[in-house]
């Protein structure tokens, strides 16, 4: 009995265990009965301990290195950083289903045991829904892709972990994405159980609304984190390509960001119900989208479909899980309509229909985009497909409309708003805004940026509607308290922490979005090919090619690389610092013997290691790409040699390329305001973790409630 | 204007909205939009216009000189091959065997790409396959 | 793995079967009261929220006064609720 059969007895019970949860719960959910959910919800928190089981033994099989375990021989090596062992596990298709499962257990245990004794009603179907997604994964990996698949001959070596992936960000970057889709199925799941129950009330929106929150933090931070890799760790230098894989893991966070928002419009007044129902329902299937299409090849190969083999599962899946939630939706259409309308246009239902509509319009031209190709291919016969020119022509006014309802949001109010008071209101920001722009005309060449000067005017105009929320509201308090001003403040935020929260993401957004808008409207791109002395001049930089570098078992980068060619750069700048840069290439042996033992050195796997000089008004971002050409002479040589002096040909054929170096083609790239995005990213992540804070009058009041049921309870007993 | 009149109305211009912004997407996606072709269909069609051409780069073929990086290559799953001339950068994953898109035109018997249009779609983790 | 299977699906059917074979409380009045708490909860925070627009300006008097009215109507309505469910 090896520790793979454990794992996949652990697997196998789960599913057992899930469906069980399926069954128990909608017998809870017919019949009312307690005990009957009660166990339903156990049923959820066992498959949480099995789960956790499979991924600490497999885990255990990266560390200790057991090439008996397919996926620890296919993606790990004896020589890879003990860090990216434990985090290999999810760069493999049944690592990450292992992972994903795992996650939605932890959230849906969670979930389940805070309301335990709430939400009696649909707490039970919401088991069951949970469940039925746990199984589906389950069942993929039961039948399809096992993660403790083994091999009856295990390799002597693994084939290591792919090189790009040898970065922290691409290690986190799976799981941060993961708990943003598996964050949103908690509240589709309570969502489903509502509309079952025929419960029109915001309840389940109560229940779910922090998870949603959770889960669009993460999501949001993933995607992030993915475009930093990009930027930082890529060759092309760019940080969003618009490419399926990156427009299927943002069109859930646009929908889920549309949810958010208007899940406030059914708490406050009752309406949008059908909308919220439908809009959870999309943002689930949009998560489901986003796991798939990663996986499926669907979008990735010209002419292949299923390439890999869960791409028909996934979709039937997918279709099932759409046909049911529509048909659930449209049949409680009745119960869900509201009588409560819109008083009027000035008030924040409208800002937050319009915020919701921008991002569904954003979200359905992605799609549109992405899908593209298949649907041209249905209509015209030709795959077309389109690229960042399509995608950017048309996000970026309805990016821009999206600022400016986040600008003015702030400054309405529910139902009905004093024009008068309005009028008042808007005055500092719209000044702010304008001196901004009137100032990057006169001073700047932000003028010749186009649609960018009105982003920046927007920035400006965030910001001074947020701070002025602030100021207005500690005065408020002051008036009501008495407070000193700094103790208004703090207490001000920390009793509306939804609300001031919520402010600080729009300004992090709006930087973000000033950091995107200066870097696509001022960079300046350079690729050129340079010898020993020769310079290039980007923007105000003087970059020169000093000498090469080779880097023998030394990788400065930690990926295990034991090959690195590169080139010191001096850089002068327009103020007359000077200062050098790095950019290298890192080279992994080949597994494939077809390339001669020391040349499956030179010739395998290369990265792009890239060398970034970041400020706050711009990034300095150098690659290079060396040209090994001349080398092939000494290599081939080298292959002939017997195996104990292949290590110092090695070296030898590196310091030949140290003492002739040819040319070596290099991109400079000079983006203006690229850190603001990061920064801008930052802030959001600050702003949600405040509005996700519980307030420690909230916690109090939970502990009271609970002894007063307590007491309930003993003296009923009594 | 009674509220029944005035809800019609709003549903009228909400819709008209919609079908226009469609139509500007619809139209803006198919302008822009750019064929991909294989070799075997390129060869089929022959088309004037630029296009994006994928496939496999044939094992064998590569050679670099100078500024300009010469290939073939070929269908997948098929022996039509068309060769390439392409300047400007290649991206990390490329090798023989891989596939790779490049825009171009095909110009005669030789396909020329326009510079800095390649990709290569990394061999992902998730495919059923590996070269 | 037949005999790890057995041991973890026996470990599981202890916990799971658990509330069909113990004799549980039937705690439905304090599930019920849970979610009425929380209902009041979030009135509260509607009310305190009317307030802190009107002192800060973006809602009129007399605006906030008929909605502050409305407000604790319905908030009185819930502790009403929570008032029959505590047998008072």
């Amino acid at each position: 009995m090896s520790s793979a059969d454990v794992g996949t007895a652990a697997l196998v019970v789960g599913f057992g265990v899930a469906l069980y949860a399926i069954g128990a719960g909608i017998y809870a959910g017919r019949t009312g009965r307690g005990e009957w959910a009660a166990s339903a919800r156990r049923a959820i928190y066992a498959l949480l301990a099995l789960l956790a089981l499979a991924m600490a033994l497999l885990e255990a099989a990266y560390v200790r290195s057991d090439f008996s375990f397919e996926l620890v021989a296919q993606n790990s090596s004896t020589d890879t950083p003990a860090f990216y062992k434990l985090t290999a596990m999810w760069s493999s298709q049944a690592g990450s289903l292992l992972l994903w499962v795992f996650l939605l257990s932890l959230f849906s245990s969670a979930v389940l045991f805070l309301t335990r004794r709430r939400l009696r009603d649909i707490a039970p179907y919401a088991t069951a829904v949970l469940g039925g997604v746990a199984a589906f994964f389950l069942f993929l990996m039961l039948f399809y892709a096992s993660p403790f698949a083994t091999l009856a001959a295990p390799p002597a070596e693994g084939s290591g972990l792919n090189p790009l992936l040898r970065h922290p960000a691409m290690m986190f970057h799976p799981p941060m994405l993961y708990t943003g889709y598996v964050g949103f199925t908690i509240p589709f799941a309570f969502a489903v159980g509502a509309l079952l129950k025929r419960h029109t009330g915001p309840e389940w929106i109560r229940a779910t609304r922090r998870f949603a929150l959770v889960a669009w933090t993460f999501l949001g931070f993933g995607i992030l984190l993915g475009a930093l890799w990009s930027y930082s760790e890529l060759g092309w230098g760019g940080y969003w390509a618009w490419d399926p894989v990156e427009n299927a893991s943002l069109m859930p966070w646009l929908t889920g960001t549309a949810f958010i928002h208007s899940i406030m419009v059914q708490e406050k007044r009752g309406m949008l119900r059908i909308w919220n129902a439908s809009l959870i329902v999309a943002t689930f299937m949009l998560a489901l989208l986003g796991t798939f299409l990663v996986r499926s090849g669907i979008l990735d190969s010209i002419h292949a479909f299923g390439e890999s083999t869960l791409g028909k599962p996934f979709l039937a899946f997918i279709a099932f899980a759409l046909v049911a939630s529509v048909a659930l939706v449209a049949s409680r259409r009745e119960d869900l309509r509201s009588d409560a309308r819109i008083d009027a246009l000035m008030s924040r239902e409208v800002f937050f229909l319009l915020n919701n509509l921008v991002l569904i319009l954003i979200c359905v031209v992605i799609f549109w985009g992405t899908f593209f190709p298949l649907i041209s291919e249905a209509i015209t016969g030709t795959e077309e497909s389109v690229g960042p020119p399509f995608f950017n022509k048309i996000t970026t006014p309805l990016a821009l409309a999206l600022v400016a309802l986040a600008a003015m949001g702030p400054l309405l109010t529910w139902r009905r708003n004093s024009l008068a008071l309005l009028r008042r209101a808007f005055v500092f920001p719209l000044g702010a805004a304008l001196v901004t722009c009137l100032a990057l005309l006169a001073f700047t060449d932000a003028g010749e940026g186009g649609l960018a000067l009105v982003m920046f005017s927007l920035t400006a105009f965030v910001g001074a509607v947020v701070a002025q929320e602030f100021f207005r509201g500690a005065r408020a308090r002051r008036t009501m308290t008495g407070e000193a001003p700094p103790v208004a403040l703090s207490r001000l935020v920390g009793r509306n922490r939804r609300r001031y929260g919520g402010y600080i993401v729009h300004v992090g957004i709006a930087v973000l979005l000033l950091g995107v808008a200066g870097s696509s409207s001022f960079n300046d791109q350079k690729d050129v090919r340079l010898a020993p002395g020769e310079s290039v001049t980007i923007k105000d930089f003087e970059v020169t090619y000093r000498e090469p570098t080779v880097a023998i078992d030394q990788d400065a980068s930690g990926t295990g690389a034991p090959l690195s060619f590169g080139a010191v750069l001096d850089v002068r700048d327009g103020d007359g610092n000077t200062f050098t840069m790095r950019p290298s290439r890192n080279y992994y042996p080949s597994q494939s013997a077809a390339m001669g033992p020391v040349g499956r050195f030179f010739e395998g796997e290369a990265t792009s290691e890239v060398d970034l000089r970041w400020g706050l008004d711009r990034d300095l971002w150098l690659a290079i790409q060396p040209n090994l050409r001349q080398l092939e002479g000494p290599i081939r040589r080298a292959d002939d040699l017997p195996e104990e002096l292949h290590g110092e040909a090695i070296v030898a054929v590196a310091r030949h390329y140290a003492e002739n170096p040819p040319p070596a083609a290099f991109r400079a790239i000079v983006s203006p305001l690229v850190a603001w995005i990061w920064i801008g990213g930052a802030i959001v992540m600050g702003g949600a973790l405040l509005a996700l804070w519980p307030s420690p009058e909230a916690r109090r009041r939970r502990v009271t409630s609970l002894y007063a049921a307590r007491l309930g309870r003993e003296l009923s007993r009594a | 204007m009674d509220p029944t009149r005035k809800r019609k109305i709003r549903l009228v211009v909400l819709l008209s909205v919609a079908v226009l912004l469609a139509t500007a997407l619809v139209y803006v996606s198919f302008d822009t939009g750019r064929s991909q072709l294989l070799p075997s269909e390129a060869l089929e069609q022959r088309p004037s216009d630029a296009f994006e051409l994928g496939g496999t780069v044939v094992v064998g073929s590569v050679e670099e000189t100078g500024d300009e990086l010469r290939f073939a290559i070929k269908d997948p799953n098929g022996p039509a091959q068309i060769p390439v001339e392409y300047s400007g950068s290649v991206p990390d994953p490329f090798r023989e065997g891989r596939e790779v898109l490049v825009d171009g035109t095909l110009e005669g018997g030789r396909f020329v790409g326009e510079p800095n249009t390649m990709t290569t779609k990394c061999p992902s983790k998730f495919k059923a396959a590996e070269s | 793995m037949v005999l790890p299977a057995a041991v973890l699906a026996l470990l599981v059917a202890a916990l799971v079967l658990r509330p069909l074979v113990a004799p549980a409380e039937d705690l439905a009045p304090l599930d019920a009261r849970a979610d009425l708490e929380a209902a009041k909860e979030g009135k509260y925070r509607e009310i305190r929220d009317a307030e802190l627009d009107y002192r800060m300006g973006k809602l009129s008097e007399p605006d906030w006064r008929s909605l502050d009215r409305e407000l604790r109507a319905q908030a009185i309505e819930i502790l009403k609720e929570l008032d029959v469910l505590d047998g008072r």
